[in-house]
């Protein structure tokens, strides 16, 4: 479908590539190369002489006799017991996405179908909410949770990413329930069922693909939160991003920063999991909002 | 929908975002008009061979147990609001009346922290803002004419900065810009310098950090600019051509004026994300030379004493300035639904 209106020169064509092509690389080199460097002792991946020693693995085969060494990972998992804080991710970030996508269907939709002001305000106090930053809030959970001793436990911070996705998941869903005909539910309504039966026979067999959009970026806000859980979790339930943040606050000495690094390409790869299959989702989910203005 | 139905529908996620946002910004508001209990002083009378002297010491337990019984402090009123710590207005006056030039001043207000984080708060929202609305229509423009083939890996590409854990992804990049990392390493050779390191002067890490916030953000733009320009009208285009208008014009005067609408979306996404910049601070152990206001909250609680009313005003401070970032939002929708309704 190369129309004439698309056509460009080949001056132009090859600017423009040339242009993608340096993003590329801007957008994935640092991956790689710390992909890379995981593998390889601290004198390599942080060359004081050479910078190709990186490359090559001068210093790790000199320490370790391979080109390639698994220390930092091991060093990471076992020996500073980075898999206590993966189990941990793994509980905050499912049961946040659960819950939160409860809670978010029901208030989503019925924001969705009442016409009357209210609705309106209280997507707009959402908005106001989404831009609240995190921190600002967890100074006032502070002192509370301490006083009634609630505090780094992991349900209590599940409950709270819960209410800090709300406003963005109602929302993402709002504007997806919007999309679904009226005629649907009010239909099965004509015939006898009342509201909630009419959600839960109609509306919820179409409405996954709405959810699972909605749901990846849940998991994201809950996996990629910083704040929350640094802040509220005690040492022995951090989850994986405070723990690497502590790997680093710990001496410098020599080879901990590896654990570092294998915890940091650890943590990454998931989400490059979830790229990998949901890279449709993730891009409609970001575009719903601005469609919809 | 009836009231009562709409109710219950809503009612979990109403109680949640009441319990856990709502009422922490009313504790947040309570808890900065108090301060910490001073510590509790006693006069101990130690006699020795050369006769009795008084002196004063800190009564330890006393201490303890009243900060104890109290947790909240006492009531200081607005006074933390006002401390060197926040508003400082009291040394903003005397900086002002003995002033000898305005960057005197200047320099003087910005070693108070408050101003400090304001600043380079306010100077990453509004320079990351709109250059990585320019680079993401230009990605967006570039991958658009891309064959098929390439697109979809390119956009697999260009997701990984925005979906990367900003505390990941600025941990990444400080490994390399590392004076012994290889961008750091780089730069020395470029500008022939050993010592230049990027950790070392406030200027430097303030560009390092917007340059991350440039490379982390550009791909939500790339993304929506990318989806805009499926749904840009062919006929317009070819139109446009028939009239004699060049590529430029085409994509000055049809494809932009299409995309203005999601260069208001994506302003207002980034304005509101831009504004709570914190985990890069942290990832690039930058507190030194750069905090933002989320990062002095953070330095506040995290102390060896967590300093919880300077923290819940600086709070304060915070929301009331994204009430202001948003005000002009809000009332443009406020606008646009009475239109819909009229």
């Amino acid at each position: 479908m190369a129309s004439m209106a698309s056509r460009r020169s080949p001056a132009l064509a090859t600017l423009a590539t040339g242009f993608v092509i340096l993003w590329i690389i801007i957008a994935s080199f640092p991956f790689l190369w710390t992909l890379w460097g995981s593998f390889k002792v601290q004198g390599d991946f942080f060359s004081k002489a050479d910078w190709t020693n990186a490359l090559w693995g001068t210093r790790t085969i000199v320490e370790t006799g391979g080109a390639f060494t698994t220390n930092g990972y091991s060093g990471a998992w076992i020996e500073q017991e980075f898999w206590r804080a993966t189990m941990n991710t793994f509980i905050v970030v499912f049961f946040t996405v659960i819950i939160s996508l409860t809670f978010g269907t029901l208030g989503g939709y019925a924001l969705a179908r009442s016409g009357f002001r209210y609705a309106f305000w209280l997507l707009m106090i959402a908005l106001v909410f989404r831009a609240m930053p995190h921190i600002t809030l967890v100074s006032g959970y502070l002192l509370p949770f301490f006083e009634w001793n609630v505090w780094g436990h992991l349900p209590t911070s599940i409950i709270v990413l819960v209410a800090i996705n709300q406003p963005f998941t109602l929302w993402m869903l709002h504007s997806f329930f919007l999309n679904i005909p009226k005629d649907l539910d009010e239909s099965a309504m004509v015939d006898g069922c009342t509201r909630f039966q009419a959600f839960r026979h109609v509306i919820i067999p179409v409405m996954w693909p709405g959810v699972v959009t909605t749901g990846l970026f849940s998991f994201l806000l809950a996996y990629n939160d910083f704040a929350v859980t640094a802040m509220l979790l005690s040492q022995e339930n951090q989850t994986m991003i405070p723990k690497i943040a502590s790997f680093l606050g710990s001496t410098f000495e020599e080879g901990n920063v590896m654990f570092a690094v294998a915890a940091v390409v650890s943590a990454a790869a998931p989400l490059f999991v979830l790229i990998l299959f949901f890279q449709r989702q993730i891009v409609s989910g970001l575009t719903a909002g601005a469609v919809k203005g | 929908m009836p009231h009562k139905t709409f109710f219950w529908f809503i009612f979990p996620s109403l109680a949640a975002m009441f319990l856990f946002i709502a009422l922490p910004i009313v504790s947040v508001a309570f808890q900065s008009l108090y301060i910490e209990h001073e510590q509790v002083l006693i006069e101990v009378e130690n006699c020795g061979p050369f006769g009795c002297e008084t002196e004063t010491v800190v009564d330890n337990e006393a201490t303890a147990a009243i900060r104890q019984a109290e947790p909240l402090g006492r009531f200081n009123g607005l006074g933390t609001y006002f401390d060197r710590g926040h508003l400082a207005t009291a040394e903003i006056s005397e900086a002002w009346s003995t002033r000898e030039s305005f960057s005197g001043f200047l320099s003087e207000v910005m070693n108070l922290p408050f101003y400090r984080a304001l600043a380079f708060t306010l100077t990453y929202t509004f320079v990351c803002t709109p250059i990585l609305i320019l680079l993401g229509l230009a990605v967006a423009l570039g991958v658009n004419g891309l064959p098929k083939a390439f697109k979809g890996p390119t956009i697999f590409v260009s997701l990984l900065p925005m979906i990367i854990t900003p505390l990941i992804g600025s941990l990444i990049l400080f490994w390399m810009i590392d004076a012994e990392g290889i961008f750091g390493k780089t730069l020395q050779v470029i500008f022939d310098d050993p010592e230049l390191s990027l950790k070392a002067s406030p200027a430097l890490t303030w560009i390092t950090l917007i340059v991350y916030g440039i490379w982390s953000s550009t791909p939500f733009a790339f993304v929506v600019f990318y989806a805009g320009l499926q749904t840009v009208p062919e006929d317009t285009l070819e139109a446009a051509m028939v009239d004699g208008a060049s590529r430029w014009e085409r994509i000055r005067y049809v494809v932009i004026p299409h995309l203005m609408p999601l260069v208001v979306f994506i302003t207002l996404i980034q304005l509101m994300d831009n504004f709570r910049v914190f985990e890069p601070i942290i990832g690039f152990s930058a507190q030194a030379n750069a905090s933002s206001l989320s990062s002095i909250i953070f330095d506040d609680l995290r102390g060896d004493i967590a300093r919880f009313n300077s923290a819940a005003a600086t709070s304060m401070l915070t929301i009331i300035g994204v009430a202001i970032l948003l005000t002009p939002v809000l009332i443009r929708t406020w606008r646009d639904f009475n239109r819909k309704r009229a």
